[in-house]
């Protein structure tokens, strides 16, 4: 039975192997009614598999998890009526247009374009001067947005998007990003996976994924806020030598145009450059990526 | 039910913007009931033969003229019957010697490396030579040929070829359309989806069954019209057994794409797969009953040959349904085993 109170969506202790290869190591978290909740990872953290076992699509080895209440394996049905899925891999009927797409997983979910048209009405608009072309000739972002439409078209509880924005231009993923925020104040559960760091800041609260287990889960404020040391960035005319020099006493890895360096003191750092010219050291606030960064090393 | 339809909708629009789907649909049965029905022929026509008359009389000019005028045979002017043979010009030769009015004996000549040619053209050339008998009595004997008086060698093919194509098309393009659907990631959506893993299954099936019945419609068309093959009984029983077969073959497709991940491995499977078992073991190149117990046995698991049977009872000898139920029953039998495994064999979610 659904239990409003509880979380919308509850991982405790999921494991998952494929042959050989863990894809996901005793895997606990919740993600509360109403949250953009973020899984943020590289490729092979075991994103993709969460999201195919929280959709019912594949069973754990081991663990249980519920969403919207309902147990994944045994409430399948329930499940797959009330969520809304968009897979990692452009998945709509190439063939059909954009239009036709729509239609049809309007009626496939058992309801009417016109019926929720409201729930899409903004994104919908911006594809609509295009709603007689084939889905397959749509540009990338479009696509995703066409994809979104599908995925909310029956007004899901909770929505599950596996790395929307992989291979979509800057622009679109930040419309894409600003679309979530507006879906998110219609109170719809969103749990959300990419690769990109930037994007963590973009979410209430997020889980950084290394190799199928989770390094850290919180808010991203609270992560950076969690970040031990003094953080610096420099930069110098030969950067690949000062990368060599740093590397001997300190944690230090190329950021843009810089590198950072973490774990000394600033007196410390400007004793070890002295040889270089055009030295620039400067304090920074650490990023996602610099946490994420910070808890691999301490993982390994 | 509506889901169900705009289901069924979405594959008809698959087909139509597919040109290599509609291919097989439409240029399949088109190209392969022309090359069974005029290239593709166990008939023998227009066997080139040399005829050296050394007699050069009355009698054997007369039945020169009598061989010249079958349409079996053509006479090559040729004189040299070895170098013919060699070059394989020939397939026939015909010697009348040159005391031929008293001996009355003349040589026939045949390229046995065709055993089946070789025989049929010497039992048509005696038939053309044989004098009427010189004994007190004479028997004649009174054939009649049996639903083909024309001996007309399409009306063996067309219910195979219609068994042939219809396998395979079936077989095909439903595996395909469903392996689709995973290659293209469109399954882990509709799986996710309320609508029922088993409806999938039968929104599949039902667009392709209607294709499958229009491809069974034009085939009988050309077969009417082009072929000159009658359809003596009811076309209502013919409709409806064929509307079994193909339901069978569907099943089957349904089976292989649960097996296969990829487009290309069900194409394979059930093209090349299913092409050959066809042709063997329907019947209609090869008899059945000359073949080894086991091969035999082998046979009676294939829909087709059960399916052949009833098409050449129903449209040649005009059988009703009296004559047929055996087989039929068969049929019902494999298709509901069939469409059971598959259904169940879905799966209802991914690996």
């Amino acid at each position: 039975m659904p239990q409003q109170s509880s979380d919308a969506v509850i991982l405790t202790n999921i494991t998952k192997t494929y042959g050989e290869t863990t894809a996901v190591k005793d895997l606990s978290f919740s993600v509360k009614h109403g949250e953009l909740f973020g899984l943020i990872g590289p490729d092979g953290a075991g994103k993709s598999t969460i999201f195919r076992i929280l959709t019912t699509l594949l069973l754990a080895d081991a663990g249980v998890a519920t969403v919207d209440g309902y147990d994944v394996v045994k409430d399948y049905r329930e499940i797959r009526k009330r969520v809304g899925y968009m897979p990692g891999k452009f998945s709509l009927y190439q063939d059909l247009t954009v239009e036709e797409n729509l239609h049809f997983f309007a009626t496939l979910f058992g309801t009417t374009v016109k019926e929720n048209y409201s729930m899409i009405k903004e994104i919908y608009e911006q594809i609509a001067p295009f709603k007689t072309r084939r889905a397959g000739k749509l540009s990338g972002g479009m696509k995703q947005k066409l994809a979104l439409c599908c995925a909310l078209i029956h007004r899901p509880e909770v929505l599950f998007l596996d790395e929307p924005t992989t291979g979509v231009d800057a622009v679109s993923r930040k419309e894409f990003w600003e679309m979530l925020q507006r879906l998110k104040q219609q109170g719809i559960t969103i749990v959300v996976s990419t690769p990109y760091m930037d994007e963590a800041d973009l979410c209430e609260r997020i889980a950084l994924m290394q190799s199928g287990s989770i390094l850290s889960i919180d808010t991203p404020a609270a992560i950076k806020h969690a970040y031990p040391d003094e953080l610096y960035a420099v930069k110098s005319a030969n950067m690949h030598q000062l990368l060599k020099d740093i590397r001997q006493y300190a944690s230090c890895y190329a950021f843009g145009e810089y590198l950072h360096v973490s774990g000394i003191s600033e007196n410390a750092l400007a004793g070890y450059v002295k040889g270089h010219t055009d030295v620039i050291i400067k304090k920074v606030a650490p990023g996602i990526e610099d946490c994420f960064i910070r808890l691999l090393l301490k993982h390994e | 039910m509506k889901q169900f339809l705009v289901f069924v909708r979405k594959e008809f629009y698959h087909v139509f913007r597919d040109r290599r789907t509609l291919l097989i649909l439409f240029g399949l049965p088109t190209m392969q009931i022309l090359l069974f029905g005029y290239a593709l022929t166990t008939e023998v026509k227009n066997a080139k033969i040399i005829v050296v008359d050394q007699a050069k009389d009355a009698a054997s000019q007369q039945l020169i003229a009598k061989i010249n005028a079958s349409t079996y045979f053509d006479i090559d002017p040729g004189e040299d019957i070895e170098a013919a043979f060699k070059r394989g010009n020939i397939r026939c030769a015909v010697v009348f010697p040159a005391d031929f009015e008293n001996e009355k004996r003349i040589q026939i000549v045949a390229d046995a490396s065709d055993p089946n040619t070789a025989k049929t053209l010497t039992n048509y050339l005696t038939a053309i030579i044989q004098p009427p008998s010189a004994q007190p009595y004479q028997i004649i004997p009174v054939t009649r040929m049996l639903y083909n008086p024309s001996l007309n060698g399409s009306m063996n093919f067309v219910p195979g070829v219609i068994a042939l194509v219809l396998m395979i098309i079936c077989t095909t393009l439903t595996s395909v359309s469903i392996v689709r659907e995973k290659e293209n990631g469109t399954m882990e959506i509709l799986l996710v989806s309320p609508f029922n893993p088993t409806y999938v299954v039968l929104a599949k099936a039902v667009p392709y069954l209607v294709l499958s019945l229009l491809d069974f419609i034009l085939i009988l068309l050309l077969s009417v019209f082009v072929l000159d093959v009658p359809i003596r009984g009811s076309l209502l029983l013919l409709f409806a057994e064929s509307s079994l077969f193909i339901i069978s073959c569907l099943s089957l497709g349904l089976l292989i794409s649960s097996v296969t991940q990829s487009q290309q491995t069900a194409m394979l499977i059930s093209m090349m797969g299913m092409m050959l078992p066809t042709i063997l073991f329907t019947g209609f190149i090869f008899p059945l009953e000359n073949m080894p117990l086991p091969l035999r046995i082998i046979s009676n698991f294939i829909p087709s040959r059960w399916y052949y049977f009833i098409v050449k009872a129903v449209m040649l000898k005009g059988l009703g349904f009296w004559a047929v139920w055996k087989q039929t029953l068969v049929l019902a039998g494999m298709t509901v085993t069939l469409l059971t495994i598959s259904i169940k064999r879905f799966k209802i979610r991914l690996a």
